[in-house]
């Protein structure tokens, strides 16, 4: 059929058309505020992080430890109740360097976003494909020595700073 | 094989103006071990799809499927996400199973309504950008506009539209997971604020919280389960006009097409004497009215006068929104329809205790999306 | 199970900014459809449509305002969606209404209108993430893919001048394609080695950008089918997984949901040996290294090994098993939705022998059709059939 039709439909426009005028339009822009309720479970790991620990759970039926935490085993799909204090380490699982910022502003200095495998919970191997993994930023460290593998810490906003939020953890850094 | 489709299950939490307590999914997961437990299946391994009814906008999540499947037991399984309302979910759960390539389908919908912290102006981006939003009005504007085009046509008085929210509030005091239960006067109704004149505030449905989980399934699996599977007989849905430029405002041809649709497929003729039990449309209170016209119940116009007959109460001749309606449980945003049907299904198998309608056997749900849309969907459910 | 055939299609140019609004797009490709079978609204009993996340358009509940354009006008009318996957959702989403027997004929469109999001649609992203434990980090997208991309690329021991064939080729392909935007019959592994960095080991060329556009399809049961065209064109399997929505606690390296919606596809296809009974292949290529992800994941390549089909010439059109003939999402553009139903309109020229320069030569008899969306979480896959 793409042989049959000679004529596709779709007019491109460029950012030239808008400045000359040759295209009307409107602008708006959107507000929307929400205040979504944590729950049990991330009202939990929330209030960990204010005091400055990492809470993972544990499922009693698979025996599997991740992070953050959850009421339910989405795979045993049996609740989730026993929290697990963890270390504030563990190691590189990936990584990227950023040189875009989420609203498509170039920046000189990469941001480091990571999904940082945390000690104490499952780990990838012959038979678990769950890790206990979450996504976080590094820091302190040259883009060009970051690695797969590598050992991180998290560095923590001081006490009377924390507010109960991911961002509680600064970043993570390379434990030397 | 049978086409037949049974309601097997279900599940529900919340139902609360407010839920501080638990996240979405906590409420999901709660509604979702009560329907597992009510149909007997572990969804890990008995359940073939999953199917969800949400809007990014109202969630403050774009991509808002990629949230649903762990708390419901569906991680790495058939999942989708239709944007409609839980009876278009319904809907596209009895496709999937007459299609044959599932036997279980469970379908979800909830409202987190006390998150949204700006609810009117989410709303009003429903609104046609270019077109409508620039005049930066409430959009319950279109809700007041309908409404006086249908009171101009159909010589319906906006008193008949307030014994709407007198029966309604009413019958939710029997309801025990009704929020907005109340002993109104039809003056306290009438003379309350206005909201988008004639409509009043009395006359909007308030929000709630709450999720609700159903467990579809196919003939031979549902006999298997349970005694009493409530049948779908028939469901349809169907759209009109988004423009507000090009639409009817005193009728709903939408909800008299989507009810062909289901009134067809479940052989039903008469609607009036055929049909038990019926929860409907009442986001405003002058949507019970309409909308029972129609669904084709009774002439043009002469809703009203049979609302006060008393045709509709309770021990009327047809009880509509014995629930309470959401005027009086609480308007769940896009898991309304499945609160109709959750409703009917308390019904159809008895166990609507203290607002039960004595011998129900046919239920009719039925739901529209909220302004300003022109879409909605009609079921016929039976025991 | 009910049969059901693809009969007639239709798309737009895909562009970066069109000047045609959401609704002229989808009834633009909706027209074409329809004209390419000879038939009308009248002879469509409901009507499917799939468009990515409302943030894009800025419209809340976009498939209300965008139904009359896409044909939804006293229709029954419902819009799915999974994310990126939505494009080769929403004809499962038709073919569902069709195999039920509620529908004879059905409409399929997919719309996509990202350019409406000012100055760029990839901010939206931002709200595709946990909004507590991951949007305070402020991710973007390309984060998710190049951690993906890493992850696979290290796993493998992987180089970025192989992975880059897989856009030099697409990109060549598209050039063939009368609505590509990105089509370059000139391209080089260079070219994109040498592009900017955006967020290591993604490099500009390696990705295919935002645009707007639309592709519809109509679907037909058998008998209907068989009235109207002596060459449907079969959806002989369907398949859609969605994974956990903790993708941080998955191994990014291979796509689990891409392994299980193929395979539901092809149980229901009554396909054993993949590589050998499929024909064509169209695999979601947003990023370079996805398509050869995706290739794993549909069991067309053993894990890590997908590079091969590049490197030995087997993915060319005149190859053994021709890869992304169309020029994919890389060469084609990426209005999200309509991408993938871009693939599904591919496959039904293809296996018609109707794609001009692009055409797949010895007769291609079956094809499979795939595309991805959300936090590397959904697979959707369609197999088509002559």
């Amino acid at each position: 059929m793409t042989v049959r039709f000679k004529q596709f439909p779709g007019v491109s426009l460029s950012e030239e058309d808008f400045r000359q005028g040759k295209v009307l339009y409107q602008m708006d822009e959107l507000k929307a505020e929400y205040a979504w309720d944590s729950g049990i479970a991330i009202g939990t790991y929330l209030a960990g992080l204010k005091r400055g620990v990492i809470l993972g759970v544990r499922c009693s039926h698979c025996r599997k430890v991740v992070v953050p935490p959850r009421t339910v085993c989405e795979w045993c799909f049996r609740p989730m109740e026993e929290y697990v204090e963890l270390p504030d380490t563990g190691t590189v699982n990936t990584f990227s360097l950023c040189y875009i910022t989420w609203d498509m502003r170039r920046i000189s200095e990469p941001e480091i976003p990571a999904v940082i495998h945390l000690d104490g919970t499952s780990e990838l191997g012959p038979s678990s494909v769950i890790m206990g993994g979450i996504l976080h930023k590094l820091g302190e460290v040259d883009p060009k020595e970051v690695h797969i593998g590598m050992r991180v810490q998290a560095v923590w906003k001081p006490a009377a700073e924390r507010t109960g939020a991911i961002t509680d953890i600064l970043y993570f850094k390379p434990i030397r | 094989m049978s086409d037949r489709v049974a309601i097997v299950g279900v599940g529900w939490s919340g139902f609360r103006p407010k839920t501080p307590d638990l996240s979405y999914k906590e409420l999901m997961y709660e509604a979702a071990v009560r329907a597992y437990a009510d149909a007997g299946v572990d969804p890990r391994r008995d359940v073939d799809s999953f199917v969800t009814v949400a809007e990014d906008f109202i969630e403050g999540t774009s991509i808002f499927d990629e949230y649903v499947p762990d708390q419901l037991g569906a991680a790495l399984k058939p999942v989708h996400t239709i944007t409609g309302d839980g009876l278009h979910g319904l809907a596209t759960g009895v496709m999937l199973i007459r299609s044959g390539i599932a036997r279980v389908v469970v379908v979800e919908g909830h409202s987190k309504a006390s998150n949204l912290l700006t609810p009117d102006t989410i709303l009003a981006y429903a609104q046609d950008p270019v077109l409508n939003r620039p005049l930066r009005l409430n959009t319950h504007f279109v809700a007041g506009m309908e409404m006086h085009r249908y009171l101009y046509e159909s010589g319906t008085t906006r008193e008949q539209c307030a014994a709407v929210v007198v029966k309604n509030r009413r019958n939710a005091l029997r309801n025990p997971l009704a929020a907005y239960g109340a002993d109104l006067s039809l003056e306290e109704v009438l003379f309350g604020p206005p909201l988008a004149w004639p409509l009043g505030k009395r006359e909007t449905a308030a929000t709630t919280d709450g999720a609700i989980v159903m467990v579809l399934a196919a003939e031979e699996v549902a006999r298997a389960l349970r005694q009493d599977p409530i049948w779908i007989r028939g469901i349809g849905w169907c759209n009109d006009s988004p423009s507000l430029e090009s639409r009817e405002w005193g009728n709903l041809p939408y909800i008299q097409e989507a009810a062909q649709m289901a009134y067809q497929q479940a052989g039903l003729r008469d609607p009036w004497n055929e049909v038990d039990v019926a929860e409907i449309d009442d986001t405003y209170a002058y949507k019970e009215l309409q909308t029972l016209e129609a669904l084709g119940f009774c002439g043009y116009g002469e809703a009203g006068s049979l609302l006060e007959s008393g045709a509709f109460d309770l021990d009327g001749e047809l009880p509509v929104n014995p629930s309470g309606g959401s005027l009086g449980v609480g308007h769940m945003l896009d898991a309304t329809g499945l609160m109709r049907t959750l409703e009917a299904v308390f019904q159809l198998r008895g166990e609507a205790g203290a607002h039960q309608v004595e011998g129900a056997e046919v239920a009719l749900v039925q739901s529209w999306r909220g302004v300003p849309t022109t879409s909605g969907a009609v079921a016929i459910l039976s025991n | 199970m009910r049969k059901v055939a693809v009969i007639g299609a239709g798309m737009t140019r895909f562009v970066r900014r069109a000047l045609e609004t959401p609704k002229e797009l989808s009834w633009e490709a909706a027209r074409m459809a329809l004209e390419s079978c000879e038939l009308t609204m009248d002879d469509i009993d409901a009507v499917c449509f799939g468009t990515a996340p409302d943030a894009f358009d800025g419209v809340h509940m976009n498939g209300e305002y965008a139904s009359d354009g896409a044909g939804g006008w006293r229709k029954p009318f419902m819009r799915s969606y999974v994310g990126g996957g939505t494009g080769v959702f929403v004809p499962i989403q038709g073919w569902y209404h069709v195999a039920s027997g509620m529908f004879d004929v059905v409409l399929v469109v997919a719309e996509e209108k990202m350019s409406s999001y000012y100055p760029h649609a990839q901010a939206a992203f931002l709200t595709i993430f946990d909004h507590t434990t991951e949007r305070p980090l402020g991710p973007n997208l390309l984060w998710i893919f190049a951690l993906e991309m890493n992850r696979y690329m290290s796993t493998y021991g992987l180089k970025k001048e192989d992975i880059a064939r897989v856009a030099v080729l697409h990109k060549r392909n598209a050039a063939a394609h009368p609505c590509a935007l990105l089509g370059d019959a000139n391209i080089t592994v260079e070219d994109v080695l040498n592009s900017e960095v955006l967020a290591w080991p993604v490099q500009r060329l390696d990705v295919s950008p935002v645009s707007d556009g639309a592709v519809a399809i109509v679907l037909a049961a058998e008998h209907v089918a068989k009235r109207l065209t002596d060459k449907p064109v079969w959806i002989e399997g369907v398949g859609w997984h969605l994974d956990t929505a903790y993708w941080t606690n998955r191994d990014l390296v291979y796509p689990r949901y891409v392994e299980y919606a193929a395979r539901m596809a092809y149980e229901m296809a009554g396909i054993k040996e993949p590589r050998k009974e499929i024909h064509i292949a169209e695999p979601y290529d947003p990023f370079d290294y996805k398509a050869l992800h995706h290739l794993e994941g549909l069991q067309l390549a053993p894990r890590g090994r997908a590079i091969e089909l590049y490197l030995d010439g087997t993915a060319e059109r005149d190859g053994d098993l021709p890869i992304c003939p169309s020029g994919g999402l890389l060469g084609v553009g990426n209005p999200i939705a309509a991408a993938g139903l871009m693939k599904i309109a591919e496959l039904f020229w293809q296996l018609r022998g109707e794609a001009g320069e692009r055409q797949v030569p010895g007769n291609p008899r079956r094809g499979v059709a795939q595309a991805w969306g959300d936090l590397m979480q959904v697979g959707t896959v369609v197999v088509m059939g002559r």
